[in-house]
């Protein structure tokens, strides 16, 4: 009988939900997130993980984004563009220092940019600063930066986590021990649990209200829930809105539904058969329930899209009927690609609640037209490494976070193996436009091509769901570029 | 066999057990609704006459993913006792029959394998090949073989010095043969009874590896997977997880009574106040 009373309490997952807050600490605060990021380092990794540590927190940009899209002064205070277009010159802030106590100048401003443009460079986005010719230092607080064509977008470019500034002194160890100008100075990291940040002293800029932060890394939904209602974390930036429930009515939190730059897309290996196939991919695109997606994985949170565009952009063009839900059309264009009976893929999924539950559901829409999809859980580190960097998938599911990322489709070599000159030429003369009308119509035609042309499976945009102690203020509703902005955030009575 | 019946603990338990395993079978053929169909808008439904344990977080049937999670349970925990009794019980008997170096030998494996726990050998695997059904039943099955040989090995030392044995040795049986015909047969008893409880700790072993997501994949369902899909919303709808749950505690509880009463009823030597001879 002994047996049967253990394999009882073995089997009874209890979860205790302790209730009552931890002492207010109105200096620090404790902040739960998903994923743990692999390094520290914005300037040689793709991964959300580390912008939503270190952007602007801990590495600052020449310019910034702050938290509606638009482009700040950062370590530039101000700058002058020349009539073509072609040349900025920035005046940089006096007295700012890296945490190591190293003076900031426009030699580091030069050296980041070197750093990011080397054969042998780390970047995750070099293309975005390929367009630099030469970066000037004219003296020790004024740098001009030379394109060799005009970059419409370019102030946004430079505000991003890619293109934060770096010191020579420090830059090779900034993945373990990342120094910086931010206002907050890295304090140590326990690897698999928590990074901890503390205010930087002699910040040159305003200063912060937080002393400390500290980043918990929190992988599921019921233990952040539990963390939260225990008060052993004080918010995350982006909860899991199967149990906002939970939150919504309890008066201790605010919850902060907003909008990202997520589109959560079906990735799709475009180099590798069927799926070199157009009549595939749009087979597969008549397949989607875009609706019953949005519901399952995000709880109606989500926004529908039908190309690789952020519904809340001034350039966004609604394409979600392009090929709306159609069993039988979808069906058909099988037959007329050759596969009456469907075809077997597989389906790599990420460790994030969005992606396991739109596999899933994916895989029941694409049974109902033929297509068997396996489904595999792959851990964060085994994606980027199979899929992102190897290409080796069929499809995947990914929220593709990066403002403005509709470019990455020119680029071939990029995981989606998308190959189209036409689309490439489009792009390269969205790039070099700074006319906002012809800016918007080009970007129209770009987000149109990727939808007729169903490169991917095109689902929501990812909404943040933010869930914080009442008490808290000046977090980010929206995330229009990926990170955690701390310098606003501040405890009120 | 009437001393069988006597023992109302193993009658409710084999007959629970029986139910299980017979709803389980006939998911194989048949569930209210298929358990891959998704269908958002009738999901977190109240049990009904449609939907008799109501719908989980996707819309699906909880009725129809419960008889087949309960089907995957069981056959993953009985491969897994398969593979114990397959590889574990000719190891316990030759180092019976045998003793010596190759008793030593067996002994230390058997120690070996019983120094890792279930869940790390699976965890091992799993990294080494991917997660998935099959391989929790290898991992499973791995740390049933050291349970079976020593519960072979421990009974049949008891009856090898019987006299019967004895005999069978004068009339010139070898080893393999004495083990086969005559060790075998007396522990089968002891076996039932050990399979039984392996297959309760089977099931936990199996939920417990779906949980940490690597057992059972879906589409495909197992309880653990169920309890894992719902734990997330456990405040919200306490429903989704209670299924599963009581689902795993009540076979668990239907297989040790099962286990306890057979034990019980078969032993004769349990009965004369006996017990060390199981040990």
């Amino acid at each position: 009988m002994n047996k049967t009373i253990k394999a009882l309490g073995l089997a009874l997952m209890l979860t205790t939900a302790a209730g009552g807050m931890a002492l207010a600490q109105p200096t620090e605060v404790r902040i739960g997130v998903a994923l743990e990021p692999p390094a520290l380092d914005p300037t040689a990794g793709a991964a959300e993980a580390i912008d939503i540590v270190v952007y602007q927190n801990i590495f600052e940009g020449l310019t910034r984004v702050d938290q509606n899209g638009a482009v700040q002064p950062g370590l530039a205070e101000s700058w002058t563009i020349s009539e073509d277009n072609l040349t900025y010159t920035f005046k940089l802030h006096d007295g700012v220092t890296f945490h190591d106590g190293t003076a900031f100048d426009a030699e580091d401003v030069k050296f980041t940019f070197d750093r990011i443009l080397a054969e042998d460079s780390v970047s995750a986005h070099k293309e975005f600063y390929e367009p630099i010719e030469s970066v000037t230092v004219i003296d020790p607080l004024t740098v001009e930066i030379k394109l060799s064509r005009v970059v419409g977008n370019f102030l946004f470019d430079l505000g991003r986590g890619d293109a934060v500034i770096v010191a020579p002194e420090s830059a090779g160890n900034n993945a373990n021990v990342p120094i910086g100008t931010g206002p907050f100075a890295f304090l140590q990291w326990d690897k698999g649990s928590r990074v901890m940040l503390e205010a930087y002293g002699p910040y040159w800029g305003e200063p912060v209200s937080l002393s400390k932060a500290s980043y918990v890394f929190i992988g599921d939904t019921a233990t952040m829930i539990n963390a939260l209602l225990a008060g052993d974390i004080d918010g995350t930036n982006n909860f899991g809105q199967e149990a906002l429930e939970v939150f919504e009515a309890n008066p201790q939190f605010q919850v902060l539904v907003g909008t990202t730059e997520g589109e959560t897309i079906l990735s799709t290996n475009n180099t590798k058969p069927p799926f070199d196939n157009l009549k595939v991919r749009q087979a597969m695109a008549h397949a989607l329930d875009r609706q019953a997606i949005i519901d399952g994985a995000t709880y109606g949170y989500g926004v529908p899209i039908g190309s690789h565009f952020a519904p809340h952009n001034p350039y966004y063009v609604d394409l979600t009927g392009t090929y709306p839900h159609d069993v039988e059309a979808a069906k058909a264009l099988l037959a007329e690609a050759g596969f009456p009976d469907g075809f077997s893929a597989t389906l790599k999924m990420p460790p994030l609640a969005y992606a396991r539950l739109s596999g899933q559901i994916i895989a029941s829409q694409f049974a109902a037209v033929g297509i068997r999809l396996e489904l595999i859980n792959v851990e964060w580190a085994q994606w980027l490494e199979d899929v992102y960097a190897n290409k080796d998938y069929d499809l995947t599911i990914v929220s593709h976070v990066e403002p403005f990322d509709i470019g990455n489709y020119a680029n071939p070599d990029y995981y989606f193996g998308y190959d189209n000159p036409e689309f490439q030429a489009l792009i390269e003369t969205l790039n070099g436009t700074t006319d906002d009308a012809q800016r918007k119509e080009l970007a129209v035609e770009a987000q149109t091509i990727l939808a007729n042309d169903a490169v991917n499976g095109y689902l929501f945009e990812l909404p943040q769901t933010g869930v914080w102690n009442a008490k808290l203020t000046g977090m980010w509703q929206n995330s229009p570029i990926e990170g955690l902005v701390l310098r606003d955030i501040k405890w009120t009575e | 066999m009437n001393r069988l019946w006597s023992h109302p603990s193993l009658v409710i338990g084999l007959i629970a057990t029986l139910v299980f395993v017979a709803i389980g079978l006939l998911s194989l053929v048949w569930t209210p609704y298929p358990i891959e169909q998704i269908d958002i808008p009738r999901r977190f439904l109240a049990p009904s006459a449609e939907h008799w344990l109501g719908t989980d977080n996707l819309g699906r049937d909880m009725a129809s993913l419960v008889m087949s999670g309960a089907w995957t349970s069981f056959l993953v925990a009985a491969i897994a006792v398969a593979i114990g009794v397959g590889v574990g019980v000719p190891l316990g008997l030759a180092a019976a029959a045998w003793g010596g170096p190759v008793e030593w030998v067996v002994l230390r494996l058997t120690d070996f394998v019983f120094a890792f726990p279930a869940v790390i050998v699976a965890i091992l695997i799993t990294t080494l090949v991917g997660p998935g059904a099959v391989n929790a039943i290898v991992a499973i099955g791995i740390f049933n073989i050291p349970v079976f040989a020593r519960v072979a090995r421990g009974g049949a030392l008891s009856i090898a010095t019987l006299d019967f044995v004895a005999a069978g040795r004068l009339a010139g049986l070898g080893n393999a043969m004495i083990a086969w015909r005559h060790l075998l047969p007396n522990i089968m008893s002891l076996l039932i009874v050990q399979g039984t409880i392996q297959m309760s700790l089977g099931i936990l072993a199996e939920a417990g590896l779906s949980y940490i997501g690597l057992g059972t994949q879906p589409p495909a369902t197992s309880l653990g997977l169920m309890l894992r899909d719902a734990q997330g919303m456990f405040l919200i709808h306490p429903w989704l997880t209670l299924v599963p749950g009581l689902a795993i505690v009540l076979i668990v509880i239907a297989l040790n009574i099962a286990g306890d009463g057979l034990r019980d009823a078969i032993d004769p030597r349990l009965r004369q106040g006996n017990p060390n001879v199981l040990a």
